[in-house]
């Protein structure tokens, strides 16, 4: 026996239209994965070739324009150095504006004013940073290309993002850790370093890693500031370098295929760098993640 | 954030003090490019023969430099539109996807495969388009020449795989996982009571967004497609590599032209001279002002809405 219900079927049209919105969506995950799948495939399969022990341990010194061989050696020295110093210079900087939006501000006009901009400047454009250390640190102060402009470069790009990961891993700190110091009579700022910033402290590393990443791969503030050099220059304080963006925008620009190769394998190296960041900062989140710990 | 201990100690007021003064030092930054662009940028705008605003060309490098920012912003205006364009239908399709199409334990993991793809640094994108893509494309933009050349924007006797359109959708790769994101968690706030309440009066999945996700997430949206367009504005090596670098301008979007502002910046600063470096200098304010003005429209929309205030970040 069935229970009248008075619920009559979906009409056809209206479950049609379901269906139709239902493998739209699915289409549009698949063509934004494909050019991801396109890019990683070519840049492993072009890449490979060239990715061996002459590519990873010599400069372009010497290398003619059609000869193979040759390698990024000084590219990956240099890049090293550069995303190092920005990071000395981003990461406190970015860390102690966290530290006030989240612990001294207590919500007011700066405050609004500072977190409303720390958001407008994740959105300059990578080639106007690059642009204004040119103008400030090599035109106005006579400084001259080198790493460590890059750096200065590349930091403004990396603040933004260190503040809004710091700011978030703050305030993830429950207020009864504060309070427990407090009342235990240790003064605020002691509170913060010894309390609050160790308790976020793994947050903050992946935060930090990922901005990291993101400035690594940056070649137009390099560009502008670093300039370019075939040779090794281990002194990121004086006189050009290369960076492994500049040397794929480098290469890639040059009409032979020894020379588009050597790109492809730039190419590779700079992700593979890009990735090992990435995937490290996933796996500190993972492992030392809240829900893990059990709290 | 609550009251201090009782006694204030010897290390507050610097340390106080120090995060004050990074916070501050983050305007004062903001503050010093606009300040420095111009300092530099004056003496090549001064030195200029021709109207910066209107001028086609670029010739600062001359005895009598002449150039102007005009087929460069247009260039940098329509490659980020038709980016734009391509990218936000299916960014939307992609949030919708892993907010409520994707099985649940799955959902993260697809998100982050498509966060990947603004981990591929930008100058990878632009060898990928430049030995990949272009001689990829020379077959259906032909197609589109053949058959939808009516449309005036399809049209010329010209068509070649180094066009605006390839350089569009190469921008629209890389603005893709940020117009996701950020959609993305606006459609995971949409109030759940109402998506289940629509389900409960029978409402098919679709009907179900369409009544209660979309209307909601709407202003999200908007920004998250303005951050996008800020993003694919700034864009400059993969289109460096691209563009034929050509100052012209022409809604033919299929034909041998295509610049930007960022573009001419990487190619022209080899060889400019201290003239060229400030006439690259001054394109770079104007970037920089017309990115300022779409990013803090972006989030001025996203700071209205308190329920977005996760999404913001």
């Amino acid at each position: 026996m069935t229970v009248e219900t008075g619920i009559r079927p979906i009409s056809g049209s209206r479950r049609a239209k379901d269906k139709i919105v239902q493998g739209l969506v699915y289409l549009a995950f698949a063509l934004a994965v494909i050019p991801l799948v396109s890019v990683l495939w070519l840049v492993v399969k072009n890449g490979i070739g060239r990715f061996d022990l002459t590519f990873l341990t010599h400069s372009m010194r010497n290398i003619g324009a059609r000869d193979a061989g040759g390698g990024a050696y000084h590219a990956i020295i240099g890049t090293l150095e550069q995303v190092l110093l920005a990071s000395l210079i981003a990461v406190p900087v970015g860390l102690l504006t966290a530290v006030y939006l989240v612990e001294y501000s207590s919500g007011g006009r700066l405050a609004r004013v500072i977190s409303f901009f720390v958001d407008v400047m994740t959105g300059v454009p990578s080639v106007v940073s690059g642009l204004f250390i040119l103008a400030f640190w090599v035109l106005v102060l006579g400084q001259g290309y080198s790493g460590f402009a890059g750096g200065l470069a590349l930091s403004i790009l990396m603040m933004p993002v260190v503040v809004r990961a710091a700011e978030e891993m703050l305030r993830l700190v429950p207020h009864e850790l504060r309070e427990a110091s407090y009342a235990l009579g240790v003064p605020k700022w002691r509170t913060i370093v010894k309390v609050v910033l160790p308790t976020a402290f793994t947050g903050i590393v992946t935060g930090v890693m990922l901005a990291v990443a993101r400035v690594a791969g940056e070649t137009a503030p390099l560009l502008l500031t670093v300039f370019i050099t075939d040779s090794i220059n281990t002194d990121p304080f004086s006189g050009p370098q290369m960076g492994l963006p500049l040397f794929v925008f480098d290469q890639a620009q040059r009409p032979n295929v020894t020379a588009v190769d050597r790109a492809w394998t730039g190419a590779l190296t700079l992700i593979l760098i890009v990735m090992l960041l990435n995937l490290v900062a996933r796996l500190i989140t993972w492992w030392r993640s809240p829900a893990k710990r059990g709290s | 954030m609550g009251r201090p201990a009782f006694r204030r100690s010897r290390g507050d007021g610097p340390f106080r003090f120090a995060s004050t003064a990074a916070g501050v030092a983050l305007l004062a930054i903001m503050a010093a490019i606009g300040v420095f662009l111009v300092v530099k940028a004056v003496p090549a705008l001064q030195a200029n023969t021709s109207h910066f605003l209107t001028e086609l060309t670029w010739q600062p490098n001359a005895t009598k430099p002449a150039f102007g920012i005009g087929a460069l912003a247009f260039g940098t205006a329509m490659s980020s539109l038709l980016a734009l364009i391509i990218a936000t239908p299916v960014a939307i399709g992609v949030a919708l996807f892993i907010s409520h199409y994707a099985p649940r334990g799955l959902a993260s993991v697809l998100g982050y495969i498509v966060d990947l793809l603004a981990a591929v640094p930008s100058v990878v994108y632009g060898l990928w388009g430049v030995t990949f893509l272009v001689p990829f494309v020379q077959g259906p933009w032909e197609f589109l020449n053949t058959y939808f050349g009516w449309i005036p924007l399809f049209g010329g006797d010209q068509v070649v795989g180094r066009s605006m359109l390839t350089a569009g959708l190469v921008l629209a790769i890389m603005i893709l996982p940020i117009i996701a994101a950020i959609s993305r968690e606006v459609f995971l706030q949409a109030p759940k009571m109402q998506e289940e309440a629509a389900l409960a009066l029978g409402a098919t999945r679709w009907e179900m967004i369409r009544m209660s996700v979309l209307p909601f997430g709407r202003p999200g949206v908007i920004s998250a497609a303005m951050l996008g367009l800020g993003r694919a504005m700034g864009e400059t090596i993969a289109v460096a590599l691209i563009f034929p670098a050509t100052f012209t301008i022409s809604f033919r979007i299929l034909g041998p032209n295509g610049n930007s502002i960022a573009a001419n910046i990487a190619n022209g600063f080899g060889e400019a001279t201290p003239i060229g470096t400030g006439a690259l200098i001054a394109s770079g304010l104007v970037l920089f002002l017309i990115t300022l003005l779409v990013n803090m429209g972006a989030r001025f929309v996203i700071a209205r809405r308190k329920e977005y205030a996760r999404a913001a970040a």
